[in-house]
């Protein structure tokens, strides 16, 4: 495995597999549902204090 | 027995240092080891006074009577050493600054700027920065997964064992021991150190996340999770290097010339991109809506931050090494890196920002805000600022410079100094279970004399920056250099003068708030008026978020 053939994987299937990766989670984000999800996630913190 | 394995462990350690101290190869290297002896012996010895032998069910009454469900020990010992180093970093910064104007502050051996600036830096990034990051981490990801840290103890490993790689990585580069890789300094054993402390690190914070109550991982942990997993990788690959004796201090790198150099700024500016810029966002998801009391702005664009930023700030390295031996095109990948990060940074910005709205009012009441809104600001312009030096043409004029110093400090004070000082002001006073903090109108001080501060040191380092380059790059018509580099030193002298200013006004809010809290974890209260604009709801101005 020389720097070439690191290289030829890097810039083909890396470049590939990070770019789906990527738009896969920002999909992911607007899926059908995600705001409701979302908006009970972001209320985390502020309901912690059961215990302070 | 109390403390029993502890004392045995360390008895064996303290042994294995003198044992270090006869075998070692060259002076620095036996030098460093008997500090070590010292601070294992003298730790030995405390744990030894404090032990008892009495059956180990006593100890698990609770010591205050406010514990909580949650493993808050290391964390006060944190914020405390969070505030020691910043202290003492920040001296050590006014000192080197002074250093750099007055050249005779500079005695030798120990003390010259060569030896200075590293424990400068390394104070303030890894002590200052790296003891806000573990205390808020482990407040965080209790109070998020409403768990327990896993791992019982093992918290105290790592706060105690990083605190001994802060003693290490220092007292070495005073004594000159250094492999001279930027924000890596220390040498093999001291790196060897820190990755036993980090592994233990992420087990602590990844054993609690994965035993979590809540369903949902909140976004702070994700950032600070790819904080402690990047550093882990970045500090093991920037250090992989051969020691020339295990007795001694001297390692040569696995990589060479060119390598070698994008080596380091792979490290050094993802050291700046996870360790001073994911960890401390992370801060900010969490503290910033907690001090409002209001979710954040977006929670899906938080999700798109997060990724966004792990995937472009990796790649951004290279920009630090314009018109070298470094290949082109690899040149111009770190540039386009880093001017796509400008999307990612600034939808961060926003959202932090916008959380306030709706409660923009508190910015007038409630200077712990203020601290925190002042943090984002500074992101934005330090995210907006580095994206443009980045860019080649930027760089042939800013590089090397003071300019760059100048912008980051605008990231390091303005940044992360100012949301570590908002999240400490948060965590200090439920910490201790006190009922505010000692005094807010302490904290009006701070946030202004800090403000000041790095307002002068980055205006300043921006007009002595630009003169420096515009110097440097000067042809007469024959073809010749105008100045010399000795002429272009002096003319920077007014400019370091009045840096060690904006320094100084930086350390002296750091000691107002070293004040402030220490009167607040004692138990006081500074009889005060309350800041005034708050006649709408009195409680919304001492009660951050309950």
């Amino acid at each position: 495995m020389d720097y070439h053939v690191m290289r030829e994987f890097a810039d083909s299937w890396g470049l590939l597999f990070m770019m789906i990766f990527f738009l896969g989670a920002v999909l992911f984000v607007f899926r059908p549902g995600a705001k409701k999800q979302a908006e009970e996630a972001a209320r985390i913190p502020l309901k912690d204090d059961c215990n302070e | 027995m109390k403390y029993g394995t502890e004392i045995v462990v360390l008895a064996l350690a303290t042994f294995a240092a003198l044992v270090a101290v006869a075998m070692a190869q060259d002076v620095p290297f036996q030098q460093h080891v008997w500090i070590l002896f010292f601070v294992l012996l003298g730790t030995v010895i405390v744990l030894m006074r404090n032990t008892t032998f009495a059956p180990r069910q006593d100890a698990a009454i609770p010591l205050r009577p406010h514990a909580s469900a949650y493993m808050d020990g290391p964390v006060r010992y944190g914020t405390v050493a969070t505030m020691f180093w910043g202290v003492v970093g920040f001296l050590v910064g006014v000192v080197v600054a002074l250093q750099l104007a007055y050249p005779d502050l500079n005695i030798e051996p120990w003390f010259n700027f060569g030896r200075m600036r590293p424990l400068h830096t390394s104070a303030v990034v890894f002590a200052f920065g790296g003891n806000a990051l573990i205390a808020t981490s482990f407040y965080v990801v209790q109070r998020t997964c409403r768990a327990r840290l896993f791992g019982g103890n093992l918290a105290w490993f790592v706060f105690w064992g990083y605190q001994l790689f802060i003693v290490m990585a220092a007292t070495g580069y005073l004594l000159g021991i250094t492999q001279s890789r930027e924000y890596a300094e220390p040498e093999w054993y001291v790196d060897l150190w820190l990755t036993i402390v980090w592994v233990a690190y992420l087990l602590v914070f990844l054993g609690t996340i994965v035993r979590r109550k809540e369903p949902h991982i909140y976004v702070a942990n994700w950032f600070y999770l790819s904080f402690i997993v990047t550093i882990a990788m970045l500090h093991v690959v920037n250090n992989l290097a051969m020691p020339v004796s295990i007795f001694g201090s001297k390692s040569y790198s696995l990589f060479s010339g060119v390598q070698d150099a994008l080596t380091q700024w792979w490290y050094g500016h993802n050291a700046v991109g996870f360790f001073l810029t994911a960890g401390f966002l992370g801060m900010m998801y969490y503290f910033v809506p907690k001090q409002v009391n209001r979710p954040v702005y977006s929670y899906r664009l938080s999700i798109i931050h997060f990724w966004a930023l792990i995937f472009l700030y990796i790649w951004a390295g290279p920009h630090h090494l314009h018109y070298t031996a470094l290949p082109d095109w690899a040149q111009t990948l770190g540039m386009v890196f880093s001017v796509m990060l400008w999307m990612p940074s600034w939808g961060g910005m926003i959202n932090g920002l916008m959380t306030l709205s709706g409660a923009w009012d508190k910015l007038r009441t409630d200077p712990i805000v203020r601290m925190m809104v002042l943090a984002i600001a500074f992101y934005g312009m330090s995210t907006f600022e580095g994206p443009m030096m980045s860019i080649k043409a930027v760089n042939s004029l800013s590089h090397y410079t003071d300019w760059t110093i100048g912008h980051v400090h605008s990231g390091a004070l303005g940044w992360v100094g100012m949301i570590t000082f908002g999240a400490v002001y948060f965590m200090v006073p439920k910490l201790w279970g006190r009922p505010r903090l000692y005094s807010l109108r302490l904290v009006t001080w701070h946030f202004w004399l800090a403000t000041l501060g790095i307002v002068v040191y980055a205006a300043v380092m921006w007009v002595s920056g630009i003169q420096q380059g515009l110097m440097w790059r000067e042809y007469d018509d024959q073809g010749f250099l105008v100045y010399s580099f000795a002429e272009t030193v002096a003319a920077m002298y007014p400019y370091y003068v009045v840096r060690a200013i904006g320094g100084l006004l930086f350390l002296s809010g750091a000691l107002v708030m070293a004040y402030n809290i220490t009167m607040t974890i004692l138990g006081y209260e500074r009889e005060e008026e309350p800041i005034g604009g708050q006649l709408a709801s009195p409680e919304s101005v001492l009660k951050p978020a309950e």
